[in-house]
């Protein structure tokens, strides 16, 4: 936790990302016109330094995409994202270049994301190589001291093995390493433990947690896993469909959802305890089509409290009683309309 | 003796060949489904899981085999089947659904189309119509909504084709439904909407349902019965109750404490010691005896039984079974 909670790290100002969406000849000459994936559609909030901010939703609700706006692998279509100060957007390209030494990421697959072809030792120490002007022997010093703090021990023997000699975990231990290599300042950690087995991804948890304290780290964690997520986040923002639902400390989230979403959320996630069965109020259908949302609250049509105003008017997000720090984006609960909520 | 198994396999093997020679992906399993009940099978990557499900359908190809073992469905030993036979009754009598729909869906075939294909092949004499009217019924039980039943496979979402898959696998009444990590590609709310169909099909239907998967919470919410493998090996069987509560397989034991509880107030996983052993050259006697905590000098030596310690609840544990004589007077500690 920082000293100072005013010390942002990233700040994300009304993101938006918008993708085109394919036309086929045809529909371009008779002026059909352009549609867009509203991946990302007006998203704000800021990553403390020192913290762990958890980014969590279905599938196509957004989370990736901000990761991937946050590293600046993609364009925003609108906003801003303000890291250290400074707008990304106004990086020179070598700035940018400096940049990326001071962000890394850390992706799902482990197996997908390393060069089958290249030895672990030169995989983790390629970053190194780019961003650090080194001697071959400095740079293998420093791969094989960072590959022991990730528990790739002995460093010198595994160095010079291929991704598919290595188990699974080790594989996603080598990805660790090879983000950390270069000593940056935040980790974009995109579902970095949904394909470990149970028992490895505890060991994967406790590292990340290590590494985050000898480092100074601060990461951005995507994940679909809100039961992972409560070893590890310390706040966490709900994205449904392109849009913040719900954003706060891990603990008041979890306590007291005031977003149904987070509610409906919380309530399917299953729980490893047989005599703890309880009945789940499953909202219906599924996420929608991000090309043509839902008016007004984009969760209205699947919402169980839904009112006519959820269709009509779209929510921002506000405090919930009267936490600055636990905001949410929904009429009946945190906006004009409370007074509408059907009592429980 | 009462028998509600809808199938019953009996010390089952299935090795694979492989350049490093012929492995044991499954070693003298037995385990048997009843019927409206929903058996969860867990276990690791790599544990014979998937190989287990597929080996009780006969659907074990080159260059895998199944070694050894009887599978008794209602009677009939399904190892004495010719290829044929297999075939027809596999169709008539279990359903299957796997990990991606879309894999296993045509997709240029119509959803309709895909009923009407099934129930043909294999009632013959059913009309055209008939199929029509009972594929029409299918999706109706299922929550699908009638004017889907022309959409194509693509036109689904991930929650409405494995809906189609269960319509599939229901389409000739089957007996027995084998989901292979069927809700895995779902989303979380989908995922809940899906096994609780799945449970109400169970109970409405009198079904047997084999549930693979690696998701250990999903199975205590849903499952009857739970079998938890390791490397191969069945560990143990029993009670969903009994086996969560009290494990008796320490790697039961240790996966169950594994598993993040969003409920639980504590804030560290247990950490499991050590991985999965790689099946070319699996540890001697108990595969488990390098990484349990309870390890005795017998365990590296004897592979103990798969039998009961108590009631319905069976494991594999020197702890719950008497050691031989010779092991005896160096046996240390007791019950875990």
């Amino acid at each position: 936790m920082s000293d100072n909670i005013h010390d942002h790290i990233i700040e994300v100002r009304d993101l938006k990302k918008y993708f085109p969406v394919k036309r086929d000849l045809l529909s371009s000459l008779m002026g059909v016109p352009q549609q867009w994936v509203r991946a990302v559609d007006d998203v704000s909030f800021t990553i403390r330094r020192g913290e762990v901010f958890g980014l969590a939703g279905e599938s196509g609700s957004g989370k990736t995409t901000v990761g991937r706006l946050v590293l600046r692998l993609l364009e925003p279509s609108e906003g801003q994202i303000i890291f250290d100060d400074a707008d990304l957007s106004t990086y020179s390209p070598e700035a940018l270049r400096q940049l990326r030494s001071r962000m890394q990421v850390i992706f799902q697959d482990p197996f997908a994301s390393l060069n089958p072809r290249m030895r672990i030792g030169e995989g983790i120490g390629h970053g190194y190589k780019i961003h650090i002007p080194s001697s071959a022997s400095e740079r293998r010093k420093a791969v094989e001291e960072i590959m022991e703090h990730v528990g790739l021990t002995p460093a010198a023997q595994l160095y010079n093995k291929f991704p598919h000699q290595l188990s699974g975990g080790q594989r996603q231990r080598a990805v660790i390493a090879r983000a950390l290599v270069t000593r940056p300042e935040l980790i974009v950690a995109d579902e970095p433990i949904a394909m470990a087995d149970v028992s490895v991804r505890a060991l994967l948890l406790d590292l990340m947690i290590r590494l985050k304290q000898e480092f100074n780290l601060t990461y951005l964690f995507i994940t679909h896993d809100l039961a992972t997520a409560k070893y590890i986040c310390d706040r966490i923002g709900i994205m449904y469909l392109g849009k913040m639902a719900e954003i706060g400390d891990l603990h008041d989230v979890y306590k007291s959802p005031a977003h149904p979403y987070t509610e409906a959320l919380l309530a399917a996630v299953p729980v490893p305890d047989p005599t703890d069965r309880r009945e789940k109020h499953l909202p219906t259908g599924e996420i929608p089509n991000p090309i043509n949302p839902p008016s007004g609250c984009r969760f209205h049509p699947r919402c169980p409290i839904a009112q006519q105003v959820c269709q009509e008017i779209e929510p921002e997000l506000r405090p919930v009683e009267g936490n600055p720090d636990h905001l949410a984006s929904c009429h009946l609960r945190t906006g004009d309309y409370q007074h509408l909520a059907p009592s429980a | 003796m009462p028998d509600d198994n809808v199938i019953r396999a009996e010390n089952l093997s299935v090795q694979y060949k492989t350049r490093a020679g012929w492995v044991s992906a499954v070693d003298d399993v037995s385990l048997e489904i009843r019927r409206g009940e929903i058996l969860g099978l867990v276990g690791e990557s790599g544990c014979g899981k998937s190989t287990l499900g597929k080996a009780l359908m006969r659907l074990i190809r080159h260059p895998a085999r199944i070694t050894n073992g009887h599978i008794w469905f209602q009677g009939i030993d399904l190892m004495t089947l010719s290829d044929n036979e297999m075939r027809q009754f596999r169709g008539r009598n279990i359903g299957m659904i796997f990990q991606d729909p879309m894999t296993s869906l045509n997709p240029i075939q119509r959803v309709v189309e895909h009923l009407i294909e099934t129930i043909r092949t294999h009632e013959p004499a059913v009309s055209d119509e008939d199929a029509h009217a009972r594929a029409a019924d299918l999706v109706d039980r299922l929550g699908i909504s009638a004017n889907r039943l022309d959409d194509y496979p693509h036109q689904l979402s991930g929650g409405m084709r494995q809906r189609v898959m269960i319509s599939l696998a229901l389409a000739l009444n089957a007996d027995l439904i084998i989901a292979d990590e069927a809700t895995t590609s779902l989303d979380v709310i989908v995922e809940a909407q899906f096994v609780e169909l799945l449970q109400q099909l169970c109970r409405d239907l009198d079904l047997a349902i084999l549930m693979i998967t690696h998701n250990i919470g999903l199975v205590a919410e849903v499952a009857d019965r739970v079998a938890v493998m390791y490397a191969g090996r069945m560990a143990e069987m029993g009670s969903a109750c009994d086996v969560f509560k009290e494990p008796l397989h320490p790697y039961t034991q240790g996966l169950l404490k594994a598993v993040p509880n969003i409920h639980l107030e504590e804030d560290e996983l247990y950490k499991m010691e050590g991985s999965p052993p790689d099946l070319v050259s699996p540890p001697p006697a108990c595969r488990f005896h390098p990484r349990c905590p309870h390890m005795m000098p017998v365990c590296s030596k004897v592979q103990p039984d798969f039998e009961t310690a108590r009631g319905d609840h069976r494991t594999a544990c020197w702890l719950y079974q008497d050691v031989p004589a010779e092991y005896q007077d160096v046996r240390e500690g007791s019950k875990a």
